[in-house]
């Protein structure tokens, strides 16, 4: 409901420098790495302030609660986009992008319906800003495919009847390809804890356990 | 209220069958019963035009082989465009305003600064709210504003040029409350002082899927709501005739649908058309509800369902979104998207009602029952429909029955239909009374149901189960591990009914280049039906699935079911079948002249086109497709009814469950499910086996975990997310077997049934509840069976029995 906004989608604190104008690149970066480290994107987060480090004040760059522009890597293209600060990544994709196979479910990081890779890491795009997405390589679900092939996993779900509504599908698959990608030969317990976070409604998970183990077979025989 | 009677349930859903006026008939000889066990052949009369019957299975060569999902490759890339996903020119983002008290007179809304708000196109204030009861005399209150009588209901809307806009503007509509005394706990509620959530008597109407309930003019006292009272002889006798009784008191808790994909539509009021996207189980109700709000002619409304994310039994009709949107939308002049959030979901969308069931069954020596008594009490909310009687009357034989069932009103959003209305809480009473009664008798668990349950399917299923290894495995000796964790297996029976759709049409066109399609307005809830339509033109035409074009979801295309009830299956497929066939007849009529013969010397089987004289070579289909004298032949067919309406069958399974119970901690952790289950003829058996596996896990999901929790301070829900409304994921996932008991009634052209409601969700509670028995030799009467309520329950040293 609308009176009660989680934490994530307030602005960050407005950087001392900048007055009530805006916020500073440098400010804006270290309030979203606040923000992101609750989301657990260590990486990310140093990734970012790295680049903030390295920004002179000849590229700083004010970004106010207005939409601005951005550039993020999704799928190996670089899509220009505008975002506002509080801009989700999910958001982003499905809105801005209009790629809509990532789903938001909960919208707070509970169901993973919206798992996309930042740098083949899977995360929560419902979680994640989309600026925190600037200089990584995201992958989103219409990533793992292209006309003619389609990832082992996505072959798996379908051979496996690994969906019924399929709603969480995108998700599953992600959270799954990302396993297989780091361990090519997971264990059943493997699966279930890399789709932890992903909730079913409609219980399908033996099928995705025996769709990604099977997946991995023919993974590793390619490989 | 929900099921005494086996038809009474969907009553807004159904046409019962009536009796055909095809005055030429013949006879066909049917497969009816179970192969490998019961399989025999009986005489049916039957229209004329009639397709030829099919064989088993076995014999057949597309339906009832595992088959891949059609759209499954759409649903593995994300290319499946649900409604959310929907973007069309010019689109806003609409929220709602929701009530944050749960009892009040609305006195005023101050819509100024959303209406300014940058980007915001059009702002609604509701007047009309739909869903819950309605007083029996609405002068009784008398307000502008519908009377908030729960924490999230919806007041206003706002739309949009962006989700942040329209969440933001929201937040600036005020509302002022002159907020009433509420209740959100039943047993609070049932008392006499109690805060009343209505000023008088109210009722619900039923709702497709099973939800609210039809049974208007039963008895109010404060807010309780009944008995709906049912006897079927003297049920006092009936005790007295009994050698044993046996008396429980159970209760159950409110569970959320939680369908992955919220509520919502995208609605789109042009002058001359109301298009609305909508996720939902019923494009077909959702076509209804919004021409009868807005006084549209059926035909300025079209609903399209391409793909959508679950429903449960709750998405049925445009509902608030649906109407908001639309409203929206006509004063914006412009497409409005409206998805629920995950909050919205749980509060204002429905759930399944509570439960506080006291049953005893009264039997004789040799399990005979004597006398069922139900006395039934439940939470709907602030609407009804919270009867769970359906199995105390319809699973077992009895010689008297006595049922009442009483909803209470608690200030809280009002029930929907859930996966098998009523059927999970009244088997989890059920279903472990007749453990113990057995034990009261010292009689098997199976041959006891043996004695009392003649379903001729079911009884073939406890032998399955009694051959199985899990059950041979069971130690009849109940807590006859010693050490902290205890073993324990647990079955349980399940019923559901042969509930049919009659509203059920489809087209199938055959086109010159061999193509074909069919067209129904059924949309594909994830049991699957995509896949079972084009399974059917394969076995008439024997062009592979996936080669057939499957275009549903649409009601622009021949009226299809609502999927509530499990009628989709069995309503649909024999009109999809029936078709095909006559499209196929139509098809031969076309490529005669070309092939110089008369029609009736041809035939179509396995793909090829055969000339009974012998005049050609066997053609292919798609070949002779090219001779078509047209470019297109159609046959649109609507369900017929049943062959043989006066034979009435019921559905089920039997569950098994292993548990292993962690007496230190508390926690059951489900180690094992045998599920034997019942959909008369499996049209795709790999995704019948995922309808169960669901209905297992959801039912493991019920039983252990989930609890809509309300604060009685404050009347809010303290859970409405998916972090804190616990439900299954992949750890709690067990091993799950299940074993289809393939099944002929001889009903229909494709004599399909459906199995949404009877998989594994309905026993899994009892099961569950079984095994804990045979694991620790105490009774648990409550769910969910959390870890408090476990340890509670093993810290009694034995079970607290109410006197009579």
């Amino acid at each position: 409901m609308s009176d009660h906004q989680p934490p994530h989608r307030e602005l960050p604190e407005t950087s001392s420098t900048t007055g009530n104008k805006g916020i500073t690149r440098r400010g804006f970066l270290k309030g979203a790495g606040i923000t992101a480290a609750g989301t657990a994107l260590l990486d990310g987060v140093q990734s970012l302030q790295q680049e903030a480090q390295a920004a002179t004040p000849k590229g700083v760059m004010e970004y106010g609660a207005e939409a601005f522009p951005v550039t993020l890597n999704i799928n190996g293209k670089e899509h220009a986009l505008h975002v506002e600060t509080r801009t989700m990544l999910a958001e982003a994709l499905r809105i801005g992008l209009g790629m809509t196979g990532t789903k938001i479910s909960c919208d707070r990081g509970a169901c993973s319906s919206c798992t996309v890779w930042l740098d083949k890491l899977p995360v929560n795009s419902c979680m994640t800003l989309a600026v925190d997405a600037i200089g990584h390589r995201v992958t989103t679900i219409e990533g793992l495919s292209t006309d003619s092939e389609v990832h082992p996993v996505q072959a798996a779900f379908v051979r496996h009847d690994a969906m019924q509504c399929g709603f969480c599908t995108p998700g599953m698959v992600m959270s799954c390809a990302a396993l297989i990608e780091r361990n090519p030969h997971p264990t059943e317990r493997d699966v279930r804890v890399a789709i932890s976070g992903n909730l079913c409604r409609c219980g399908t998970y033996p099928k995705v356990f025996a769709a990604t183990l099977d997946a991995a077979g023919q993974h590793a025989t390619k490989a | 209220m929900a099921t005494h009677t086996p038809h009474s349930t969907l009553d807004a859903l159904i046409n019962v069958a009536g009796d055909t006026t095809d005055a030429s008939m013949k006879t066909a000889k049917m497969p009816i019963g179970i192969p490998g066990f019961t399989l025999h052949e009986e005489e049916r009369t039957v229209p004329a035009s009639e397709p030829p019957v099919w064989p088993i299975n076995k014999d057949l060569s597309y339906v009832g082989k595992p088959q891949e999902r059609w759209d499954g490759r759409a649903k593995a890339t994300g290319r499946a465009r649900y409604t959310a996903d929907v973007q069309l020119p010019g689109m806003l983002y609409a929220r709602f305003v929701n009530s944050t008290v749960p009892h009040a007179r609305v006195l005023s809304i101050d819509t100024s600064a959303a209406e300014s708000y940058p980007g915001v196109k059009s702002v609604h204030v509701i007047e009309k709210l739909l869903g819950g009861a309605v007083l029996r005399d609405p002068t009784l209150e008398q307000n502008r504003y519908p009377i908030v009588r729960y924490v999230g209901q919806p007041i206003a809307a706002v739309a949009a040029t962006t989700p942040q806009a329209a969440e933001d503007a929201a937040a600036k509509i005020k509302v002022k409350y002159e907020t009433l005394p509420f209740v959100v706990d039943m047993d609070q509620a049932r008392e006499k002082d109690s805060p009343q959530v209505f000023p008088g008597a109210a009722d619900q109407a039923g709702t497709a899927g099973g939800g609210g309930s039809s049974a208007s003019g039963v008895p109010q006292t404060g807010n309780v709501h009944g008995p709906a009272v049912h006897k079927q002889g003297d049920v006092e006798q009936g005790f007295k005739d009994a050698d044993v009784i046996v008396d429980a008191h159970y209760t159950t808790q409110v569970q959320t649908h939680s369908a992955l994909e919220t509520h919502g539509v995208v609605a789109d009021w042009k002058p001359d058309l109301l298009t609305v996207y909508a996720s939902t189980q019923g494009t077909a109700s959702v076509r209804e509800e919004l021409a009868a709000y807005f006084q549209l002619p059926m035909s300025k409304v079209r609903v399209i369902t391409e793909f959508m994310g679950g429903g449960f039994g709750a998405k049925f009709g445009a509902g608030n979104p649906g109407v908001v949107a639309a409203t929206l939308s006509r004063k914006a002049g412009a497409p409005v998207r409206l998805m629920l959030d995950r909050q919205e979901e749980h509060l204002s969308v429905g759930n399944r009602p509570s439960s506080d069931q006291r049953l005893r069954i009264g039997a004789k020596k040799d399990g005979t029952i004597t006398a069922i008594q139900l006395i039934s009490f439940g939470t709907a909310g602030c609407g009804t429909g919270a009867g769970c009687a359906g199995p105390a009357s319809n699973l077992y034989k009895w010689a008297t029955l006595h049922v009442e069932e009483n909803d209470v009103f608690i200030n809280a959003g009002p029930a929907a239909a859930f996966r098998a209305p009523g059927h999970p809480q009244g088997a989890f009473a059920l279903e472990q009374s007749i453990d113990e009664l057995a034990a009261s008798l010292n009689m098997d668990l199976l041959d006891l149901r043996d004695r009392i349950d003649e379903n001729p399917v079911r009884r073939v299923q406890r032998q399955i189960i009694r051959e199985s290894a899990i059950w041979k495995s069971r130690n009849p000796r109940a807590n006859a591990d010693v050490g902290p964790i205890k073993r324990g297996i647990g079955l349980s029976q399940s019923v559901w009914y042969r509930h049919l759709a009659m509203d059920s049409a489809a087209e199938v066109r055959v086109h010159k280049d061999g193509s074909v399609e069919v067209l129904s307005a059924v949309q594909d809830i994830g049991s699957g039906i995509k896949t079972v339509l084009a399974q059917i033109l394969a076995e008439q035409f024997g062009v592979p699935p996936a080669q057939v074009e499957v275009k549903i979801g649409d009601t622009n295309y021949p009226v299809g079911p609502n999927s509530g009830g499990s009628v989709t299956t069995a309503s649909l497929t024999p009109a999809v079948r029936d078709a095909a066939w006559q499209a196929a007849q139509k098809f031969l009529a076309s490529v005669a002249p070309a092939l110089g013969v008369k029609a009736s010397d041809l035939t179509l089987t396995d793909g090829m086109v055969r000339s009974a004289s012998g005049k050609f070579q066997p053609i292919a289909f798609r070949s002779a497709a090219a001779r078509m004298d047209t470019n297109q032949v159609s046959a649109q067919s609507r369900r017929i009814p049943d062959y043989d309406p006066r034979k009435y069958d019921t559905y089920g399974g039997v569950d098994v469950a292993e548990v292993a119970v962690d007496t230190e901690t508390g926690r059951i952790h489900v180690k094992h499910v045998l599920a034997v289950h019942d959909c008369g003829r499996p049209m795709n058996p790999v995704a019948v086996i995922s309808q169960i596996n669901g209905g297992v896990i959801q039912g493991i999901s019920y039983t252990l975990f989930e609890h809509r929790l309300l604060d009685p301070n404050y009347g809010i829900m303290v859970n409405s997310n998916l972090d804190k409304y616990k439900i299954a994921g992949s750890y709690e996932v067990p091993k799950i077997e299940v074993q289809l008991t393939e099944s002929y009634i001889g009903q229909s052209s494709t004599d399909a049934s459906g199995i949404g409601e009877a998989a594994g969700i309905i026993s899994a509670g009892a099961a569950i509840a079984n095994a804990f028995y045979n694991a620790t030799g105490v009774r648990i009467r409550q769910m969910p069976m959390t870890p408090a309520v476990v340890l509670a329950a093993l810290n009694q040293p034995k079970p607290q029995m109410e006197a009579l």
